[in-house]
């Protein structure tokens, strides 16, 4: 590693929208609301997303030429942390980063189209995956030009959000490079979107089948912008849900400390047991790295095409937040014995919620072994 | 302190980096610690309280200190920088560290105005070594348990009794010693009492012992009607345990005050990647393997969470769930960590890993196995790491007491 670049930069304006997240975030989603919107179709609840957008929260990285409030892509961790801690699952995460897509590789007609409508909680989603492979090279996606038409073929899956999305940003290959195509869900049949059935029942996605969609030249973003682009939401994609995995692990902690602490046998409150105490203060410490790793890259990123210190510091992110939840989740259940096997314990939401974030992005192996052509080659 | 400026800042740090290039001691021809538990020569011990003199003469350690007791006064950002480059320049320890970052901070804090008058430019003019008698043979995780008696009699206390693990017991003037003062009272820890005491009175013996290493560093330190002035005591009879918490406090890192100086050679993972550049595994260069790649990367989260856990700890926004969550887990995480890196360090190796110090051929003279084994000083020494970790799990998550 050249030079260790260590910053972690929070000024009032973060802590303050840190601050209002969180009392948000536990005033809307008690655990009762959480489990009360699992069964349902959209996973949320659509009046606290409006409230979510009253707040200003969709545009809070956007400039304000867009209707944002120009506070950066950093400013999205906190709110993104503090709604993992609730199990807050809305379309956030799928529109903040389809946003990012535009913003980073739009032009300016687009830009000016589609951002201040994003900002506005117009929902939008990244349609990403052809298939498991979050390391692909490539799309086998396509999209051929004819005439002033571009038409697409293939399908995406695990596209968050998609029943819900008003825009999808699509990755396809056009003439053999890699390109990121904006599709209206008006353009779509109902046909076209399969829902899918999550291990994580907060969330929600669909496969989509894309095939046959023409959209007009003019809803394309292509070039070196859109490579870049498609690299940095990979990147910040990892980086959020690092932060909502911190979140979620501070809170799965939450849920551990307390049963230690209430929980007998053997006439002993079972947090004094030693076998139980001390991988719980490694929950702890793995959390609290996560932590440091995802402050640190929101200190690092800004709107232009993210440097090399930013990847290092969003992969490390994932990696540790993806080995600190996924530890935090399977402990939560076997510590709290036959009961933590049961549905109706809050641990298991937790251990769903790992075994989902583990997948997004790009898994814990996935990003050190990036980090290994970074940091040792 | 007002704010000072970057510019000035930057000034500093080059002016301290164009001092340490200047003044780093050429190699000595013999084995330097690679931390203060190490000294085991009177050699060594020379050429360390020399060192340590010259920063201290340069105006390089200290420095946030009282000027009237041998510091500066200036803003703690300055000694930081001062820290960074000793360990930049790669120089030798200041070792008077039982000094300079448990009983000076202590000192300073709750000391009276003779105690300082009396120890703290000592400490920082490396003039008087010291020493902590806090562990003994049957008391040492269960440090509240200590039995060593210091029973009143006119001006003095007698002591009996032994310490152990006293790391430079043989070279202090002076020891941090904690004592049984009366038998009575409800709790183990009442009845102890704190001394600055002196070693160069009758009936202390300290006895060095060898360790894993073969290196010397630290004694058994027999009490036999060793006689200590009264006023040694600090604060008053039946305070013991706290002060020793106190000082403990300072020992983990968790309390600032230190006087700084570098206190272990650096031991980071870029330097433990250079050594391995050359070293083949099946043919192939060792940092091609997926499987080290994939370690290696994982240690460098860690070092860097450790870092960046210095850095949080500064926005207290960004502490509120467990604000004394970095605060006490610093000793553990670190000594931990280094514990893997260095065992991994020798591990990687190949059949180098077998060379000890003392061989020509051996990486870097052996510098990793012999930071591996002496590494256990900071698992086991200051409170173990199991203690550590019930300490954090009562203390920070509220769990209760085993
Ligand atoms: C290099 C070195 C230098 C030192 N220098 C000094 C010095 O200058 N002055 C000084 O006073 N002391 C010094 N020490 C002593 C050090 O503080 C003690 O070794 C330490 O506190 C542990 O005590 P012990 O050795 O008696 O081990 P024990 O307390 O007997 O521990 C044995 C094992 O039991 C475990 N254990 C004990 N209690 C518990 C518990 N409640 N829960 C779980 N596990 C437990 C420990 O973790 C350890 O693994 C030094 C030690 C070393 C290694």
């Amino acid at each position: 590693m050249a030079k260790a670049n260590n910053v972690i930069t929070f000024s009032d304006e973060q802590a303050m929208v840190l601050q209002s997240a969180r009392d948000f975030c536990a005033d809307k989603s008690p655990v009762t609301a959480v489990r009360a919107l699992l069964p349902g179709n959209t996973g949320y609840s659509d009046d606290v997303w409006q409230e979510m957008v009253a707040l200003g929260w969709l545009g809070i990285a956007l400039p304000e030429q867009y209707g944002g409030s120009g506070l950066g892509f950093g400013s999205v961790v906190p709110l993104a942390e503090s709604m993992g801690r609730g199990l807050l699952s809305t379309p956030f995460f799928s529109t903040t980063l389809a946003a990012q897509a535009i913003l980073r590789a739009g032009e300016s007609q687009q830009k000016d189209t589609w951002l201040p409508r994003l900002a506005e909680g117009t929902t939008a989603t990244l349609a990403l995956l052809d298939n498991e492979d979050w390391g692909a090279p490539d799309t086998t996606c396509t999209a051929t030009v004819a005439g002033s038409e571009i038409t697409l073929q293939g399908t995406k899956w695990y596209v968050p959000d998609a029943a819900v999305a008003q825009l999808f940003v699509v990755h396809a290959s056009l003439d053999g490079e890699s390109a990121l195509v904006l599709v209206e869900r008006a353009q779509l049949a109902d046909s076209a979107l399969q829902s899918q059935t999550l291990i994580d029942e907060t969330k929600r996605a669909c496969k989509v089948d894309f095939s046959g969609v023409s959209v007009s030249a003019d809803a394309v973003m292509r070039g070196p912008l859109a490579a870049s682009a498609l690299r940095d939401i990979h990147l910040l994609g990892a980086l959020l849900v690092a932060a909502e995995a911190a979140g979620s692990a501070a809170a799965c902690l939450d849920v551990v400390v307390d049963y230690l602490k209430t929980r007998k046998q053997f006439g002993r409150l079972i947090g004094s047991y030693q076998g139980l105490k001390h991988p719980t203060v490694e929950i702890l410490t793995a959390m609290d790295s996560a932590r440091c790793h995802v402050y640190h890259a929101a200190s690092v990123i800004g709107d232009e095409a993210l440097s090399e210190d930013a990847e290092v510091a969003c992969r490390m992110s994932k990696a540790q937040a993806t080995d600190a939840i996924t530890f935090a989740g399977d402990r939560a259940i076997q510590f709290h014995g036959g009961m933590g096997f049961t549905y109706e314990c809050d641990a298991q939401l937790y251990m769903r919620r790992a075994q989902w974030v583990q997948q997004q992005f790009g898994d814990a192996y996935h990003h050190r072994k990036r980090l290994a052509a970074l940091l040792l080659d | 302190m007002s704010e000072v400026s970057e510019q000035e800042l930057g000034e500093f740090r080059a002016e301290v980096s164009a001092w340490m290039k200047d003044n780093k001691p050429a190699d000595p021809g013999f084995l330097l610690p690679q931390t203060f538990m190490e000294v085991g020569s009177e050699q060594v011990l020379e050429f360390l309280r020399e060192w340590q003199h010259k920063i201290w003469s340069a105006g390089y350690l200290g420095m946030a200190w009282p000027k009237e007791y041998g510091g500066q006064a200036v803003a703690p950002i300055y000694q930081r920088i001062a820290d960074q480059e000793m360990k930049r320049h790669a120089v030798p320890i200041c070792f008077n560290v039982i000094g300079l970052s448990w009983t000076g901070p202590l000192i300073n804090d709750i000391g009276t105005e003779a105690e300082k008058q009396k120890y703290l430019k000592g400490i920082l003019n490396a003039e008087d070594v010291w020493c902590q008698g806090f562990s003994e043979p049957d008391h040492g995780s269960d440090l509240g348990n200590a039995q060593c008696r210091a029973v009143r009699d006119g001006d003095d206390y007698v002591v009996n009794g032994t310490k152990i693990w006293t790391t430079m017991g043989n070279y202090a003037k002076y020891m941090i010693l904690l004592a049984r003062t009366s038998t009575q009272g409800a709790r183990k820890y009442d009845g102890l009492s704190f001394f600055l005491a002196p070693m160069d009175v009758a009936g202390i013996d300290p006895r060095p012992i060898q360790k894993m290493t073969g290196e010397y560093g630290f004694c058994e330190t027999f009490f036999t009607d060793a006689r200590i002035p009264a006023d040694c005591i600090m604060g008053e009879e039946g305070q013991g345990w706290r002060i020793a918490m106190q000082t403990l406090q300072y020992e983990r890192g968790a309390e600032a005050g230190a006087a700084g100086g570098l206190m272990v050679v650096r031991t980071v993972m870029e330097d433990l990647i250079k050594d391995l550049r050359g070293l083949k595994r099946d043919g192939e260069p060792l940092l091609k393997d997926p499987l080290v790649r994939d370690r290696l990367v994982q240690l460098l989260m860690e070092e860097k969470a450790i870092s960046l856990g210095e850095r949080r700890q500064a926005h207290s926004a960004l502490n509120t769930d467990y604000p004394f969550s970095l605060a006490l887990s610093g000793k553990l995480r670190s000594s931990e960590f280094a514990r893997e890196m260095r065992q991994y360090a020798v591990a990687l190796q190949g059949a180098q890993g077998s060379l000890y110090v003392g061989d020509d051929d051996a990486i870097s003279g052996g510098f990793w196995q012999r930071a591996y084994f002496n590494n256990f000083a900071t698992t086991i020494g200051g409170g173990t790491s199991q203690v550590q970790a019930n300490i954090i799990g009562e203390r920070v998550l509220g769990l209760p007491k085993d």
